[in-house]
Order: C-alpha cells, then sequence, then structure tokens
C-alpha cells in the first residue's frame, strides 16, 4: 500500500504542460479571475447578437446565464408596482407572467424546431433564443427613458420605432444562428413560432405605458 | 451478477425458511407431546408437511428464484419502456410524424379551410398539426393584441393565462366532443384528423379578430356580425362539408353538423364578446361617472382649490368624506 504511484498516476500523464499554462488548472486562480472569465464570456456573446454574423460561439459554448439575466431583468422592469395597481386598476404583467411567457415561449420554439427535424440540441436553442431578447431588453431601456418625459404622439411613434427595431433585430440574429440547424425547406415554418414569440415580447414592451 | 446474488438469497432465505420449519415443528411436537387434543391428527399433518416440505424445497426454491427473477426482469423492461416513452425525445419521435410538412403545404391547408367542397365525394384530411398547432398560438397571439389594443387592462395577467386556457381548452375539448360523436355515428375519422381540421378551421377566428380589431368600430357590430357571418361560416361550411362526406345517414349527418356549427360559431362569438363587453362596460363607466380613485383625487383636489377661494370646504366633506380629510390635512 505505496502512495508513491497514486500520487505519480494523478500528476503526471501529460496534463503538466497544460497546467502549467495554466489553461486548465482553475483550482488556484482566485475567484474574481473565474467570475471575470464567465462574464466576459457571457458579454461575448450579447457581442455576437448585437452583431450577428454566422458565428458559432452562441451554439457551440451555450450557458444559460445571459438569458436568465435578460429574463429577471426584463420582468422586474415590465411588472406594474403596487402603487400603479392601487391608483389605476392596472394589474401590468406580474413578474412571474413575465418569466413563464420567456421561458415556456422559449421551449414551445425548440420543441417545435425539434419537431421540424431540426440538428440542434434543446439547451443550445434555448440559449440562443434567450440571447436573442438582447436587442428588445435594449429597447425596453429606452423606452423606460422615453416615458420620463410627458408623453406625446411624438413620443409614442419613437417607442414604437425603437421597438419595432429591436424586434426585428431579435428575430433576425435568432435566425442568423438557428439557420443552420434547419432543414433548408422548413426555414419559413421554423421561424414563424420564434417571430410571433418575440412579437408577443415586444408587444408587452411597448404596451408598457407607465 | 444481480441474478446470482438473488438466486442466492433466495438459497439463504429457502434454507432458513427450511431451518425455521424444523423449529415449528420441535415446538408443535412440544406442544402436541405436552397436549392431549387431537393428538393422531396433528402428528400425521406434521408428518406429512414435514416430509413434503423436505423432498420439495430444492425444487420450490427453483421454482420461486425463477419467477422472482422472472417478475424482476419484465418489471424492469416495463419501467424502462415507461420512462422511454415519457421521456421527452421520445414524445418528439411520436409526434415527429405530425410535423412532417413543407411551407407551402402549409399555405395552401390554410387557404383552403375557408373554401367549402361538395360533400359528394369522400374528401382527404390530412394527418398533421403543424398547421392547427401554429393557428392556435396565433390566436393567442392575436387575443393578447386585442386585449391590449383595446385598452383592456383590468386582471390582464389571468387573462392572458386565460387565452392560453380558451384556446387550447376549446381544440382538445371540442376535438374530443367531436371524436365521440364521430365513434357514435361511424363517421370515418381519426382523432389526429380532427384535430387538424378544428385547428384549421380556427384560422377563420383568427382572421375576424384581427380585422375586428385592427378595423375597431366602437359600440357598433354590424362589421364584426359581417365578418362573422362571412368568414366564419365559409369555414364552418368547409369543415361540415369534410365530415359530411365521411359520414352515412341523414341523422346522423344532422348531428355531426349540428354541433360542429354551434360549437365554431359560437366560439368565435365567445371569443369576440367575452373581451369587448367588458372593455364596453368599462368605457360606459369611464364616460358616466369617475369612479376611479386618481380622478377622484384630482377631482377632490381641484374643487378643493376653488372652494378654498371661495371660502367654504365643507360641501367637500360632504361628497367625499373618506377622500377629502387626509387632503385637507395636508393642504393645511
Amino acid at each position: 500500500m505505496n502512495d508513491v504511484p497514486l500520487e505519480g498516476d494523478i500528476v503526471t500523464p501529460g496534463g503538466s504542460p497544460s497546467s502549467e499554462d495554466g489553461e486548465f488548472n482553475t483550482l488556484d486562480e482566485p475567484v474574481r479571475e473565474t467570475i471575470m472569465r464567465d462574464v466576459k464570456a457571457v458579454g461575448i456573446k450579447f457581442w455576437h447578437v448585437l452583431y450577428p454574423k454566422q458565428s458559432t460561439a452562441l451554439l457551440k459554448e451555450w450557458d444559460l446565464w445571459g438569458p436568465l439575466v435578460l429574463c429577471v431583468f426584463m420582468a422586474m422592469v415590465l411588472q406594474g408596482s403596487s402603487e400603479d395597481q392601487i391608483l389605476t386598476g392596472d394589474g401590468g404583467p406580474q413578474f412571474a407572467e413575465v418569466f413563464v411567457i420567456f421561458w415556456a415561449g422559449a421551449v414551445v420554439v425548440t420543441l417545435n424546431t425539434k419537431l421540424l427535424g431540426g440538428n440542434i440540441s434543446f439547451f443550445q436553442s434555448i440559449c440562443v433564443l434567450g440571447y436573442c431578447v438582447f436587442p428588445l431588453t435594449v429597447s425596453l431601456i429606452v423606452c423606460r427613458i422615453i416615458l420620463i418625459a410627458s408623453q406625446t404622439t411624438v413620443l409614442f411613434i419613437v417607442r414604437f420605432l425603437v421597438v419595432i427595431l429591436g424586434f426585428a433585430w431579435s428575430t433576425f440574429a435568432s435566425t442568423a444562428f438557428l439557420a443552420e440547424s434547419q432543414p433548408p425547406r422548413r426555414k419559413a415554418l421554423a421561424v414563424y413560432p420564434i417571430f410571433l414569440f418575440y412579437f408577443v415580447i415586444s408587444w408587452l414592451i411597448i404596451s408598457h405605458t407607465y | 451478477m444481480e441474478n446470482l446474488k438473488e438466486i442466492t438469497l433466495t438459497h439463504c432465505t429457502k434454507q432458513s425458511a427450511v431451518i425455521d420449519l424444523g423449529d415449528v415443528e420441535t415446538e408443535e411436537f412440544k406442544v402436541l407431546n405436552e397436549s392431549d387434543y387431537e393428538s393422531d391428527e396433528v402428528a400425521s399433518r406434521k408428518d406429512k408437511g414435514g416430509g413434503g416440505g423436505q423432498s420439495g424445497s430444492p425444487y420450490e426454491a427453483a421454482k420461486q428464484s425463477m419467477t422472482e427473477n422472472m417478475t424482476k426482469m419484465m418489471w424492469q423492461a416495463g419501467t424502462q419502456q415507461a420512462r422511454k416513452a415519457w421521456s421527452l425525445y421520445g414524445n418528439i419521435d411520436i409526434l415527429r410524424p405530425y410535423f412532417d410538412v413543407e411551407p407551402h403545404e402549409v399555405r395552401t391547408r390554410l387557404f383552403q379551410s375557408f373554401i367549402p367542397k361538395p360533400i359528394k365525394d369522400r374528401q382527404k384530411i390530412h394527418k398533421e398539426l403543424y398547421g392547427p398547432v401554429m393557428v392556435i398560438f396565433t390566436l393567442i397571439a392575436l387575443l393578447l393584441f386585442q386585449m391590449k389594443a383595446a385598452e383592456h387592462k383590468v386582471e390582464e395577467g389571468t387573462l392572458m393565462g386565460t387565452a392560453f386556457g380558451v384556446c387550447f381548452t376549446y381544440w382538445l375539448g371540442a376535438a374530443g366532443l367531436m371524436w365521440f360523436l364521430c365513434f357514435v355515428c361511424n363517421t370515418r375519422i381519426s382523432a389526429v384528423q380532427i384535430l387538424s381540421l378544428l385547428g384549421y378551421g380556427l384560422s377563420s377566428h383568427c382572421v375576424v379578430i384581427l380585422l375586428g380589431t385592427v378595423i375597431h368600430t366602437s359600440h357598433d357590430h354590424i362589421f364584426f356580425y359581417c365578418l362573422w357571418a362571412i368568414i366564419g361560416g365559409l369555414s364552418t361550411l368547409r369543415m361540415v362539408s369534410v365530415v359530411l362526406s365521411r359520414t352515412q345517414g341523414h341523422r346522423q349527418r344532422l348531428i355531426l353538423s349540428g354541433v360542429l356549427t354551434t360549437l365554431h360559431l359560437l366560439f368565435l362569438l365567445y371569443l369576440h364578446f367575452a373581451y369587448h363587453q367588458i372593455v364596453e362596460d368599462l368605457s360606459g363607466v369611464f364616460d358616466d361617472k369617475d369612479v376611479v380613485p386618481n380622478p377622484v383625487k384630482d377631482n377632490v383636489h381641484d374643487s378643493l382649490v376653488d372652494n378654498n377661494i371661495m371660502g367654504n370646504s365643507s360641501v367637500i366633506e360632504q361628497d367625499h368624506p373618506d377622500v377629502a380629510h387626509p387632503l385637507l390635512t395636508s393642504s393645511n
């Protein structure tokens, strides 16, 4: 029962050069570096969405952090405050409602893609759809800023255009990423539910008036 | 390995059972020796039982272990199959044939759902669910659009869930009812075909609701009734013609067409009026008198300012005793 070969086995075989590079050995790095690396990865994916070209970064290294952050942010901004509810009798979309629309919609679109014979995994599709809400989130922020001022027809048209732009951008980006995985003949069938999904979300944004 | 383990286990239990039997026998024997009642009968029973148990024990053990193994194997196989059937990908594979369509096919079928056909020939119904599912999702989105466009804000969260619930419940419920009636009336149609037929039929609802929302005539429903009669009627005729072409007998045809027409047209009426009626009530309320707290506050504030100028604040207290007090104190 000698411990020496056991230790030798763990340390030696071919892994030492890579661990010296610090590529795979993340055990003794600071927590800050670990977190920053993940944050950077999420940030790069956001950039890919804003500048959609045929990139596989969203598909290969999928994660659900970005969609979660976007979804929570949108749900928090869109939910009606209790004060508004008392004054106008308007509940507004609640946090849970936006949350459910976001995730249930993404799941339905993904299932549709799978049913049509798409060559993509479940979470890859959820990741792409979630990240591609980013343009709509930007338009939501713009709308919130516009809503600070007193509302006129011109401002409503501006909000409308901003949301339409976000909607088009989201749909275009998600199609750019998901187009590869679809059978070429059925792209229209796969795009339609995506269009509907972003339409409902953008409708929530534009109808959010307080 | 597991089977081996089980066999050894069963052997162990058998041995212990034999030992137990022996123990029982000796105890029984003791009791018998001590007691005077029915000693002969019990002794003979003991001989039979003990002898039979000892001679059949290997056979019994093998039989029992085999039974247990078989049960276990059957159970495992069954569980595995059930799990497979319930897993996501299993379900997807079951549904995949129904989603095998081309875009132009969907387009053609959507268009054809408004065109009635003669009932002489038996008409083909495609076993396809992509179109119906998408039509229903469109209908849900349009219902949300309708609610928002009509500035229908009260309990919106509930209504958003209701839009889902109403559409899917109607689709599945009506299809279930029609399937039962078709079964009773001996119509040659499968459940999937009914789902497909009813789903494509709902495209008329989408068109009517979209037009009714975009071209909104506030208190006049003539436009809606025209759309309801023409577009809804056409799609109803189409569905009825398809069902009738597959049914024999006048009575059965009458029942099926009556139920289908009633369900389809009443659902469209419901979708329109369930939300618009509330909107009208609300707008009526807003027009007639200000009952919402916010305008009341404003009114009170305005009248408060006026009355302060006039130097008479008691009128406000009579009109709005609940609201006026805090405002009075705050303004003072």
